[in-house]
């Protein structure tokens, strides 16, 4: 049997195990709908504005240009561990990466990207 | 359920899913007054309500089986009481856990419920001022005896 057999076998149980309890509810179980259920729940009171509410996009583009540094630092750190095996072709390929990532930086940077309106 | 001699564990369906229901009845997170001291204290090492499958306190009424009113129910908290349970799925129960859930105890008094029976379907009814955790266990006991002998739960019963 090749080695990863076993896993390809656990993949399958597995993926068999969550669309059978994901299946079997809506199958055995009676549904007794009413409006209290397809309410949201806020701790038994009434909701006194819409749940889903609305917020400022610049949310969206904090969390957009949170990538940029996360995946600067994630990538750092594999190299710096191997920075000595890796001598200066891990070098130049860290360059190339921080001028990529240094353009984008520059883009937003131009378009105000920083500046919280 | 019986074990045939080929040592085949046979049981009817609805069996085995009224053995599962009533081995995991989970009740909602909500304490009302002094009773939920004695209803946190079940789930301690002292008494360990794990033994009979409720440790798990749901924060949603979406995942809850049970609801403990633990306390008196003011006027004002009546309709939250009724929300939640409304908003509980089916099939659900009810332990009214005290003497003032049960009966108003001794806030004979316009500002609380007289007996949550008024608003809830009750299962079960705990005495006590406050009930010692044991006879919350046997109220979850019962529940439990409830639904193993064909009350409410199980695949054909009407949730």
């Amino acid at each position: 049997m090749n080695p990863y057999g076993p896993v390809a076998i656990y993949l399958c149980v597995a993926l068999a195990a969550a669309l059978l309890f994901t299946v079997l509810p809506g199958l055995l179980g009676r549904s007794k709908p009413n409006a209290e259920k397809s309410d949201a729940y806020e701790c038994g009171v009434e909701p006194t504005s819409a749940v889903a509410g609305r917020f400022p996009v610049r949310f969206y583009l904090v969390a957009m240009l949170f990538v940029i540094f996360d995946v600067e630092a994630a990538s750092f750190y594999p190299w710096a561990v191997q920075m000595h095996a890796l001598r200066v072709f891990g070098l130049l390929e860290m360059i190339v990466f921080i001028v990529v990532l240094a353009i984008g930086y520059a883009y937003v940077w131009k378009k105000g990207g920083f500046a919280w309106r | 359920m019986e074990i045939s001699p080929g040592h085949f564990l046979l049981a009817r369906l609805d069996d085995v899913a009224r053995w599962a229901q009533s081995s995991s009845v989970w009740p909602l997170t909500m304490g009302l007054a002094c009773c939920a001291i004695e209803m946190m204290t079940v789930t301690s090492a002292e008494y360990d309500i794990a033994r009979l499958g409720s440790e798990v306190f749901r924060s949603s009424p979406r995942q809850a089986d049970l609801m403990i009113v633990s306390g008196r129910v003011a006027q004002k908290m009546a309709p939250v009481v009724k929300r939640l349970y409304d908003q509980m799925a089916d099939p659900k129960w009810v332990i009214s856990m005290g003497a003032c859930a049960s009966s108003g105890g001794i806030f004979d008094n316009y500002a609380v419920i007289q007996g949550i029976d008024t608003i809830v379907p009750v299962d079960v009814y705990v005495p006590g001022c406050p009930p010692t955790p044991d006879g919350l266990l046997y109220a979850v006991n019962l529940i439990q005896q409830q639904i193993r002998e064909g009350g409410r739960g199980g695949i054909l019963a009407r949730a």
